[in-house]
C-alpha cells in the first residue's frame, strides 16, 4: 500500500528530503495513515539496527523518520543512498507495530472548569458534551508519535466526526496533564504551553520525569484509555504521585 | 565553605547552559544548550578548559556574583558592562575573581546573550547528561538572588587573556540552506525573501526568534495544511502571518508550519545575538557552500585557543587600561567566519 502520485503514475512516497544542513527526512505520506505510521516506526528501528556511518540520532513523527547526520564527517548524500537501499529492501507499509507495547488506563476528568472546552469541541463534532466524553472514554487510542515537548504523545485516531480544525485563537496556557483535541487526534500535554487545540479533559499524569530512571513514560505504539473519573477522585489521584492513578499492562 | 559562585542578584534570563542534550529527539526533547554556542567555545579557550563545561548565560542583563574561593572567570558573547569591586573589566577576556569580591555584570551594550564562565565550570548536577536549563521542557530554572552554584575544580591558574571575537552582535547577512519544504514557496517569493530586509522582532527567546519583513509576508502553496514534522534549530518556519520564525536552541521537536529553509548552524549565533530592532538579511547558499562554511567555522572554533593573546597591562595603569579595553571594544569585527 504505497501512496501514489496519480499525475505521473510514479510512487511519491516513501521519499527522502533534506532538513537543514544535517538532517534527512524519510516521508511515508503527506497525511496521517495507520500504515504510514507503522512504516515510520519500523523504518526508524531498522536504521537504529543498521546504524549507518554518520547517523547521530533518529526520531519519528506521525508518518516520517528523521535522521540527524554528522555532516562534517559524512556526506549526507552518501547516507541518503544507504537509506534509499534500506527503503527499497522491503514494503515498510506492511510492517508490524513495535514490540513491548503496553495498554495504559489514565484517569481523566472530562469538562468542568478544569477542562473548559469539552462542550465547544463536542459542538464542533455534533455531539452533546456527555456523548462526546462517553465516546472518547470508550475509544482505545494509540500513541502515534512522541514529539513537540518531552514525552508528549499524539494519540489517534478518533472517528471521522472528530475531524475538527484547530481553533483560530491560541489558548494562552494549558496545564501539564491537559488532554486536548483537534483533527481526529488527542494530545496529552507534558508541559504547560500555549495551544490551538481544545482542552477537553484533565489528568494528573506526568509524561516527563527528568529525575526518574525512566524519564519518558509513554512510547509510540502504546495504547491508552482515558477512563472518566469525578472531581473528588481526580483530586485524590493527583496527590497520589506522578502517575495520577494511571495503570499499565503489557499488550499481548 | 565549598567552592561555589553565589548569586546576589540576577537578571530575568540568567541560566546555566552548556552544549545541551543531544539524543532525545525521539522523546520530544530538543537539544537545548547555549543560544550562542560559539561563546561557549570562546570561554573555554580563554580559560584553557574543555568546551563542555557549563557557564552562565545572561539574556540582556547580568547580575551580581561572589566567589567563595579565588577563581578564574571569562566573559564572552554579547558585551556587557562588567566590574569587580568597581574596577571595569574587559569583555572577551579572562580575569581573576578573588574570594569575596563583587562581580557586577550590567546590561548588554550590543547583542543579547552574554556568558560568564568560571574555571572548572559550573558543577550543578547533570540531568539527562547535561547541566543546561531547558525551561520549555521544565528542566532547571532561571537563577535568582540567593542561589549558590557549585563550581568544579580548576586545573588552570592563568588569567589576563583576551580574544579577538567574531562580531555577531549587529545583525547582517545570514546564510540559509533549502530543505524539502522550500519548493512549497514559489520562486518569485523565494527571490523576494532574499531581497527583503528583516528586523528582529521583540518576540523572541531561546525557543525562537520572529523576523519582521519590510513589506508583506510570505505565503506557501501548502498553506497551513502541512503535517507536523521533525524540526531542527535554525529551521525557518513561516507562520500564519507570513513572518519567518527562526527556531533556536530550545525549540520544540516537531512543527506544522511550512519551512522556507534553515539557517546554517555556524550563522545561528548571529540570529541569536540580534537584539530587537536589528536588521538581518537571509541568503540561500548551495549545500556544498554551506558545508564548506560550516567546516571553516568548526576549524576556527578548534583554533580559538591559539588566537588567545595576553592583555597587555602595566600595573600602574591597570584600571584605566581595562576600561580602555571595554570602551574601544575588543570585538574587532574583522573575522571571516
Amino acid at each position: 500500500m504505497t501512496d501514489t502520485d496519480r499525475s505521473n503514475g510514479k510512487a511519491a512516497f516513501p521519499r527522502i528530503g533534506r532538513v537543514g544542513l544535517d538532517g534527512l527526512l524519510v516521508s511515508f505520506g503527506d497525511r496521517l495513515s495507520e500504515a504510514g505510521n507503522r512504516a515510520a516506526l519500523a523504518f526508524r528501528a531498522a536504521v537504529e539496527r543498521e546504524s549507518p556511518e554518520g547517523v547521530e540520532e533518529t526520531s519519528t513523527s506521525l508518518v516520517s523518520t528523521f535522521l540527524r547526520i554528522d555532516a562534517l564527517r559524512t556526506d549526507p548524500d552518501a547516507v541518503a543512498q544507504q537509506v534509499q537501499a534500506l527503503l527499497d529492501s522491503r514494503d515498510w507499509y506492511g510492517a508490524d507495530l513495535p514490540q513491548g507495547r503496553r495498554l495504559w488506563r489514565i484517569p481523566t476528568i472530562y469538562g468542568t472548569d478544569l477542562a473548559p472546552q469539552l462542550a465547544e469541541a463536542a459542538g464542533e463534532a455534533g455531539l452533546s458534551p456527555e456523548a462526546a466524553a462517553r465516546e472518547i472514554a470508550g475509544t482505545q487510542l494509540r500513541v502515534q508519535t512522541i514529539g513537540f515537548a518531552p514525552g508528549q504523545p499524539y494519540l489517534g485516531e478518533l472517528p471521522e466526526h472528530w475531524d475538527i480544525p484547530r481553533q483560530q485563537a491560541l489558548t494562552e496556557r494549558v496545564p501539564v496533564g491537559a488532554l486536548v483535541l483537534a483533527i481526529r487526534q488527542l494530545v496529552l500535554f507534558s508541559v504547560s504551553t500555549p495551544t490551538g487545540w481544545r482542552h477537553i479533559g484533565q489528568t494528573g499524569f506526568r509524561l516527563f520525569r527528568p529525575e526518574a530512571a525512566e524519564p519518558f513514560v509513554l512510547r509510540p505504539g502504546d495504547e491508552v484509555i482515558f477512563d472518566p473519573v469525578d472531581r473528588e477522585a481526580h483530586d485524590r489521584l493527583r496527590e497520589s504521585g506522578p502517575d495520577g492513578g494511571a495503570t499499565c499492562e503489557p499488550i499481548r | 565553605m565549598t567552592r561555589a559562585l553565589i548569586v546576589h542578584q540576577a537578571g530575568p534570563g540568567v541560566t546555566v547552559q552548556d552544549l545541551g542534550r543531544p539524543g532525545y529527539l525521539a522523546y520530544g526533547l530538543s537539544r537545548g544548550g547555549a543560544a550562542d554556542r560559539l561563546a561557549l567555545c570562546e570561554g573555554a579557550a580563554l580559560l584553557g578548559q574543555a568546551v563542555d563545561r557549563a557557564a552562565l548565560e545572561m539574556a540582556g542583563m547580568g547580575g551580581t556574583f561572589e566567589a567563595t574561593e579565588d577563581m578564574r572567570i571569562a566573559l564572552t558573547g554579547a558585551p556587557m558592562r562588567a566590574s569587580i569591586d568597581g574596577a571595569a573589566l574587559a569583555w572577551n577576556a579572562s580575569h581573576p575573581l578573588p574570594a569575596g569580591a563583587r562581580l557586577v555584570i550590567g546590561p548588554a551594550t550590543a547583542g543579547v546573550y552574554g556568558y560568564l564562565h568560571v574555571g572548572g565550570g559550573i558543577a550543578t548536577p547533570e540531568i539527562l547528561g547535561a547541566r543546561s536549563a531547558h525551561l520549555a521542557a521544565g528542566i532547571g530554572a532561571a537563577l535568582a538572588a540567593g542561589d549558590t552554584l557549585p563550581v568544579g575544580p580548576d586545573r588552570g591558574t592563568d588569567t589576563g587573556f583576551v580574544l579577538d571575537a567574531e562580531d555577531r552582535f549587529t545583525g547582517g547577512e545570514v546564510r540559509v540552506v533549502a530543505g524539502y519544504q522550500t519548493p512549497m514557496f514559489p520562486d518569485d517569493e523565494l527571490a523576494r525573501f532574499e531581497e527583503t530586509r528583516f528586523t528582529r522582532d521583540a518576540r523572541g527567546n531561546r525557543m525562537g526568534v520572529r523576523l519582521a519583513p519590510d513589506g508583506r509576508g510570505f505565503a506557501s502553496r501548502a498553506g497551513l495544511t502541512v503535517l507536523s514534522e521533525a524540526i531542527v534549530p535554525g529551521d525557518i518556519q513561516v507562520t500564519g502571518d507570513g513572518a519567518p520564525f527562526v527556531l533556536m536552541a530550545e525549540c520544540q521537536t516537531t512543527g506544522g508550519y511550512p519551512r522556507i529553509g534553515a539557517v546554517l548552524p555556524c550563522d545561528l549565533p548571529r540570529v541569536a545575538q540580534a537584539a530587537p530592532g536589528t536588521h538581518l538579511r537571509l541568503r540561500f547558499v548551495p549545500p556544498e557552500e554551506a558545508l564548506a562554511a560550516e567546516r571553516r567555522a568548526a576549524e576556527a572554533r578548534e583554533t580559538l585557543r591559539r588566537r588567545v593573546t595576553r592583555l597587555v597591562r602595566d600595573p600602574r595603569d591597570i584600571r584605566d587600561l581595562l576600561s580602555y579595553q571595554l570602551i574601544s571594544g575588543v570585538i574587532a569585527g574583522t573575522e571571516e567566519e
